[in-house]
């Protein structure tokens, strides 16, 4: 079977381009609004609810931003004892507390010879509110 | 003056593990090659244990668990996407990156002689490793084959050195040569070690005392120019010296070009290269990254480079295939404004070939490029793949042995990490 078909090199030119196409916008991007350096940008899931008072709860999305340098206050991915955990980083005198923001759980103190791992810095949260079926 | 800085990335697939499960850190880490075969990545504490390169899983599979060693599928998605953050993020700092594979990258810095590089490239370190959790060495020196032995100073003596080594005088270049054997020069394979060292040439420092004719007799010229270049006098183009770990198509045009389909049509023509420079060698290849940059000397023009590393669905040397994957790559990166000077495509992570029926391919029958060319026109016009070559996966994914897959965390929803908000259980007052 031959099969004959038109090949226009460059594709197909129709009329005019349209007056209108020099001020096309770019649409919305929520990459652009929620993620300052993709290169250094990472995603996680939470999994429990001692972050609620910062509005994160469980099964929300978070954006993580690695060349961020965490500071006194920043909400952080950190690695502690083996697991992933986030909470806002409180620095006094000589310690660093991991604090929880739900009363139900106390703070991890870190001091002493333990260095604290900081993985990333929180920066937004995707909270779904429409249930996918 | 110019000084070529040669950034490594350190063991890149066990540290692109490492990033997202830092429980492995310390600990031994290997990576195995498709179908779960044998090792093809090592971190330094497997490479202490004496785990060689290549090292047969089923033989070692006992030796693994008794010294806890963590074994892993290799997940080309991961290292891929990795590679393209820290590519990204070099590009950053200097204008003229050539990225050399998967987790190494030539940066030129033009003169630059009374600038501290070496504080530069320490920031660069750092800034990557924040950036990306992915460890670097930097070697610094005033040729591309300098700066080679350069990082494998940075990388062999890390307690003084730091990661970093600048090689910036005479002295140093002389003594670092002296350490070199001549086996472990870039560019020098084992057949010419071995007429080397035959001739009593066992170091870097004996190579370049030897006459250049007799250089240029038994090596080609490309074995002058690597002479020349060990003694610091740049001479040696980055796809002369034999890749192993990938094979590169890059080129500077002519003119710039601003338009989609003229990138497309040049990234096309390099994807073909590489398909055939596979086949030759017998190799598929998992990843192909494509890169595009604008001119860096046209100050007034706005500048813009980027590069991005697609995982192919399954190891192939076809051109169709990589050519598909390839322009999907420059799909992401190409940004509308821009006058490009220079593009490229590098088949990386390479395997030995399991397309055997694609040899057909291989000699370069003038008819098999009409043939490719039908083949192409048929699917374009169609919209989809209609004429596909007899090993094409035909709808099926490729199926391989990867037991031991580490999730695909940056390329998948399903797959990020979870983060723990309710540590430590014990202390929960309930």
């Amino acid at each position: 079977m031959a099969i004959e078909a038109p090949y226009f090199e460059g594709g197909i030119s129709c009329g005019f381009p349209s007056p209108a196409d020099d001020f096309k916008e770019d649409r919305i991007s929520l990459d652009r609004e929620l993620i300052h350096d993709p290169d250094a940008t990472f995603f996680a899931r939470v999994n429990g609810d001692s972050m609620q008072g910062a509005g994160m709860d469980d099964g929300d999305l978070l954006v993580i931003d690695r060349s961020i340098e965490a500071y006194d206050g920043s909400i952080a991915v950190c690695f502690v004892d083996g697991e992933f955990t986030v909470k806002r980083i409180k620095k006094e005198n000589d310690k660093i507390l991991l604090m929880p923001e739900n009363p139900k759980y106390k703070p991890i103190e870190i001091s002493g010879d333990i260095t604290l791992n900081i993985w990333g810095v929180v920066t937004n949260i995707v909270k779904r509110v429409h249930k996918k079926k | 003056m110019s000084y070529y800085f040669l950034i490594d990335c350190n063991n890149f697939y066990a540290s692109s593990e490492r990033v997202f499960d830092p429980s492995l850190n310390d600990r031994p880490v290997v990576v195995l090659s498709n179908n779960d075969g044998c090792c093809i990545a090592r971190s330094n504490e497997a490479k202490a244990l004496g785990i060689p390169m290549g090292a047969p899983y089923f033989e070692y599979k006992s030796f693994f668990a008794k010294h806890n060693v963590v074994v892993k599928s290799s997940n080309y998605a991961l290292y891929g996407d990795m590679s393209s953050r820290v590519m990204n993020i070099l590009s950053r700092y200097c204008p003229e990156v050539e990225i050399y594979s998967i987790d190494e990258a030539f940066l030129l810095f033009r003169g630059f002689e009374h600038f501290d590089l070496e504080s530069y490239a320490r920031e660069i370190k750092s800034f990557v490793h924040r950036a990306t959790g992915i460890p670097v060495s930097i070697g610094i020196a005033p040729s591309k084959a300098l700066a080679k032995v350069a990082n494998r100073i940075s990388k062999k003596f890390p307690d003084k050195t730091g990661g970093v080594y600048l090689m910036d005088t005479d002295t140093k270049r002389t003594k670092a040569l002296n350490w070199l054997k001549i086996g472990d020069v870039w560019g020098i394979g084992s057949r010419y070690a071995k007429m080397l060292q035959l001739q009593n040439v066992r170091t870097a420092l004996d190579f370049i005392e030897l006459p250049d004719d007799f250089v240029r007799d038994s090596m080609t010229v490309v074995g002058l120019r690597l002479k020349h270049d060990l003694m610091g006098k740049p001479s040696i183009q980055m796809e002369e010296v034999q890749n192993k770990k990938g094979i590169a198509c890059t080129r500077s045009f002519h003119k710039d070009y601003t338009e989609f389909s003229e990138l497309h049509e040049r990234i096309a023509t390099f994807a073909s290269v590489c398909g055939r420079k596979l086949r030759r060698q017998g190799s598929d290849c998992n990843l192909v990254q494509v890169y595009v940059r604008t001119n860096p000397f046209k100050e007034h023009l706005p500048q813009y480079g980027r590069s991005v590393c697609i995982k192919l669905p399954y190891p192939t040397n076809s051109t169709l295939e990589l050519t598909k994957h390839a322009v999907r790559g420059l799909k992401m990166i190409f940004k509308k404004g821009y006058h490009y000077k220079k593009a490229g495509i590098m088949v990386m992570a390479l395997t030995p070939s399991a397309s055997k029926q694609l040899n057909v391919f291989q000699n370069s029958d003038p008819r098999h490029l009409p043939l490719m060319k039908a083949i192409d026109r048929i699917n374009l016009l169609s919209g989809f793949n209609v004429v596909k070559l007899g090993s094409q996966d035909l709808e099926r994914e490729w199926k391989m042995n990867r037991n031991k897959l580490s999730p695909r965390y940056t390329s998948k929803f399903d797959d990020i990490i979870t983060v723990n908000a309710h540590y430590p259980k014990e202390k929960t007052e309930t």
